[in-house]
């Protein structure tokens, strides 16, 4: 029995029995240990992979400590991204205002790291004693001769898409500040994608291969100036929707490029992918390139996961990701490892990505938004899953209770995007899963010592 | 003695975490606890984030989640409606509502929504709610934990009859060592009560179902009951200046004893004999051979660590025990940082180091830029601290002996033991084999003794 809190009812759906709209894109309920962050994180985590960019957090000590190189965002140059500024604001910045330490703090650290632009991230009590941060970054630019960006992240204004969109506005001011000749007809930006382990350089190649050119990819393996023209593509190539739309969006209004939404997890949706982009094109050639790519690299991938697909056949799995659109992806990859989906979430789908999570899932599937570890946990003892999807928080949920767990948070270790993601996938799958440790987890046995409760 | 303040403006790479963590942990060590941070949700993801890095183990803590209307008209109702669901959903004995930046600055009265939930609900149940402020701008997540365990004291502790019981505040240490401190305490029959205790709750076994508050740390009547404790124990050389949880207790007449935390043979000597004189039992046999066991070793492998420079990093407690200990066993610890400054670690070390004739560096409000820099100008064999420490380690090539908090990119963080002599003997001989295995490495010989 798992019991709910009244708040969050409308929030959990079982196919089959229930018949209501899933609520979703509220707020969290006060006190239910929601896994969600906050602004500040969404747009920490979209702009952190741009690396020769200062990302200089304007308050107190807390959100900078946290957030310090928590990301496998590869880079193949600059890694200023992984160093953790923070102006750490102390009481008497509360009293009389932050503005002061906030100038000098960038002054000194351009000054010392030479960066090609500078975010500022204000957080929580920024606003409150009146820190007009606006300000302070148009006077440093001015005298720096660098973009300085504003980014207005404070915790409380909104959810985690508040701060995705915090993150996008400060783009958009990078964007268009680069000449865009020499770009060819048949080019992209890869928008979404963030190199967690070096998935972008995945994805990149294999547009090389099929002769679409990438001119920039936002955020992954990020630069400054690759950004500022990336308004010359053109076509923009959404993944990971939920932080991006919104980008694409104001990139197709202001610049008239148009948008397509992909997925590069799975066989599936990265074929999918690569289509998609040849279609827009519509060029024989491309076609053709793609065409024997996917047919190679599908081949290739179907004879590496057939021994861990017969291993993982009938296995079960829960799936706990920030964006949904991820969820899909994850139900279509863990299907062709013969895998069931028992439970599945995001911390902010919203309804038409449940109703499409709705129908991809089978009678019984609990569906849930932002959740928490008292549901989690006991959703998956009552589907007795055998394998956990999530991040760093759910991980010691799922091994508590002796459950395998796969990583598809942003500390992933590993490529888990592309072709060979989706084989990496199947193996990390398959060595948690079936490692002989389970049968001693005590919800499997009884044996000395797990007798008692 | 050298003494350098910090140049910058900026914090770079920090050498510290917010006062709210420290409160979530000393939570987490009070039995059927439950942490509730009145700020943005972000604070409680975050740092439950940071501690599952550390512990692998689940991190409930609960938020106010502040929504903008709550930052305008204060964040009552959300800390109300916070407080009906961690009661339902978690059935709390105690709840620790520690505040935020945000809550904080925006002034809220967090005791008056307190009272004012307690008279909504006057007919139910409640559980206890302890109140801490702590906003981030203010110190450190140290002085979250100190400033946790003392309002737990002052909230709950009362007066009464005088028992045998010895009140032990350890400070922020691991699980292992809490465990180690207990099996001391208990070996010398002396009855006690730990705050608090973290020891099964942060490093427990697998379940069979799903536990909202996983069993362990310290009972409410354990707390209640420190009032009439005979003594109390609290490590931390800096609570010699204020912080102190067992000032408090002095109101009840509970003897007074603050140490170092007793790492090496000076510092663990000194708890011993603390221990000794409120028990009136000499050191109980186990505990004298592993003393001896680790002076025979400290005898076998002086050669190899005599002079080498260590740096040395942490929380300022932790660095001040270390630091005794390294003194103790012949490393010099050239550097010695914190990213806070409580004032006394400069004086205590320069004391320190003064009695050993060695010139080292102390460094208060330090990052690991700062750290950075001065290294490079050092020469260090090896540093010492939390895997914060890794990159600088990586810079330089030179190893990090891992300890403390954070240790995310090794297993067994809370397994680790650094506290008495059991403690410093595995401390002892991970600082001598990382040694001899870097000897080893860099020679071209290959050889098989060392």
């Amino acid at each position: 029995m798992v019991d709910v809190l009244a708040q969050r009812e409308r929030q959990v759906f079982r196919k089959g029995e229930d018949t209501f709209n899933i609520g979703c894109e509220r707020n969290s309920v006060a006190g239910s240990v929601s896994q969600r962050a906050c602004v500040f994180c969404g747009s920490r985590v979209v702009l952190y992979p741009i690396a020769d960019a200062l990302h200089l957090i304007h308050g107190p000590i807390g959100c900078a400590a946290y957030t310090w190189d928590i990301r496998g965002a590869l880079s193949s140059g600059p890694e200023l991204h992984r160093l953790s500024f923070s102006t750490d604001i102390q009481e008497n910045n509360v009293i009389y205002g932050g503005e002061k330490k906030l100038y000098n703090s960038l002054i000194e650290l351009i000054d010392t790291h030479h960066p090609k632009a500078a975010f500022v991230y204000a957080t929580c009590i920024v606003g409150i004693i009146g820190d007009d941060v606006d300000a302070v970054c148009k006077q440093v630019a001015g005298e720096k001769g660098i973009p300085v960006l504003p980014v207005h992240s404070e915790g409380f204004k909104g959810t985690k898409k508040d701060g995705y969109r915090a993150a996008c506005e400060a783009l958009l001011k990078i964007i268009g500040r680069v000449a865009t000749d020499k770009i060819s007809k048949f080019s992209i930006n890869i928008l979404g994608d963030f190199n967690i382990a070096g998935e972008t350089w995945v994805i990149r190649e294999y547009y090389r291969r099929i002769g679409v050119e990438v001119v920039s990819a936002i955020t992954g393996d990020g630069r400054v100036e690759d950004i500022g023209r990336s308004h010359g593509a053109s076509l923009n190539v959404v993944q990971c929707s939920g932080s991006m739309m919104y980008l694409a969006k104001q990139m197709k209004e202001k610049y008239g490029i148009p948008f397509i939404r992909v997925s590069y997890f799975g066989i599936e949706d990265t074929s999918e992918a690569l289509f998609a982009v040849a279609r827009f094109f519509n060029d024989v050639g491309l076609l053709e390139r793609t065409g024997l790519l996917v047919e190679s690299e599908v081949e290739r991938v179907n004879r590496r996961i057939r021994y861990y697909r017969e291993k993982l056949k009938g296995k079960k799995a829960a799936i706990y990701v920030g964006g949904a659109f991820k969820a899909f992806s994850l139900i279509k990859a863990l299907h062709l490892l013969g895998m069931e989906v028992a439970v599945v979430g995001s911390q902010t789908g919203n309804k038409d990505d449940y109703t499409r999570l709705k129908d991809m899932c089978l009678p019984g599937t609990i569906i849930v938004d932002d959740s928490n570890p008292v549901e989690l946990a006991n959703f998956s003892i009552e589907k007795e899953v055998d394998l956990f999807i999530g991040g760093v928080k759910e991980r010691p949920l799922a091994y508590k209770l002796g459950m395998g767990f796969c990583d598809h948070n942003h500390e992933r270790k590993q490529v888990l995007a592309g072709y060979e993601g989706m084989v990496n996938f199947a193996k990390e799958v398959y060595s948690s899963v079936m490692s002989p440790v389970w049968r001693f987890s005590p919800r499997k046995t009884v044996g000395a010592g797990n007798g008692v409760d | 003695m050298a003494s350098t303040e910090k140049n910058f403006t900026a914090t770079t790479n920090p050498c510290k975490l917010c006062a709210p963590l420290g409160a979530s942990l000393v939570f987490k060590g009070v039995r059927d606890a439950l942490c509730l941070l009145h700020g943005s949700q972000g604070c409680a993801t975050y740092i439950r984030r940071y501690l599952i890095s550390h512990f692998r183990e689940p991190v409930d803590i609960a938020s106010s989640s502040f929504a903008e209307a709550a930052a305008v008209f204060g964040g009552g109702d959300n800390l109300k409606n916070a407080l009906t669901n961690v009661c339902s959903q978690y059935h709390p004995k105690i709840i620790g509502v520690a505040t935020t930046c945000l809550s904080e600055t925006i002034g809220d009265n967090v005791p008056m929504y307190i009272s004012e939930f307690k008279k909504a609900n006057s007919r139910t149940d409640l559980p206890e709610i302890v109140h801490i402020s702590t906003p981030s701008y203010r110190g450190t997540h140290m002085d979250g934990f100190y400033d946790s365990v003392k309002a737990l004291v002052v909230s709950l502790a009362r007066a009464g009859d005088r028992t045998d019981q010895i009140a032990l505040f350890p400070g922020f240490v691991s699980p292992a060592d809490m465990r180690y401190l207990k099996e001391i305490v208990s070996d010398f029959g002396l009855p006690r009560v730990m705050l608090p205790d973290y020891s099964e709750t942060l490093d427990g076994p697998l379940w069979k179902e799903y536990q909202r508050i996983p069993k362990g740390g310290t009972t409410y009547d354990e707390i209640v009951s420190l009032g009439r404790s005979q003594a109390v124990i609290e490590f931390g050389h800096t609570l010699k200046t204020g912080r102190s949880a067992g000032l408090p207790l002095e109101e009840y007449s509970v003897h007074r004893y603050t140490l170092g935390l007793p790492i090496g043979i000076t510092l663990s000597d000194e708890f011993f004999g603390v221990l000794e004189q409120l028990s009136g039992r000499k050191m109980p046999a186990r505990y004298a051979e592993e003393r001896g066991r680790l002076i025979d070793s400290y005898a076998d492998a002086h050669k190899y660590i005599f002079e080498k420079k260590a740096i040395l990093f942490g929380e300022e407690d932790l660095v001040i025990a270390m630091a005794s200990f390294l003194f103790e066993i012949g490393v010099v610890p050239v550097l010695c940082a914190s990213g806070s400054k409580s004032g006394a670690m400069e004086k205590i070390l320069s004391e320190m180091g003064a009695r050993y004739g060695r010139t080292i560096s102390v460094r208060g409000n330090a990052d690991f830029s700062d750290i950075l820099d001065e290294a490079k100008n050092l020469a260090p064999d090896f540093l010492v601290g939390n895997s914060k420490g890794y990159a600088i380690a990586r810079e330089l090539d030179i190893p990090l002996i891992r300890i403390g908090f954070p240790v995310h990119d090794r297993i067994g963080g809370g397994r680790l033991l650094h506290l008495g002599y059991r403690g410093s003997q595995e401390l002892f001989d991970r600082i001598v084999n990382t040694i001899i295995e870097c000897t080893q490495a860099k020679s071209s010989v290959g050889h098989s003794y060392m």
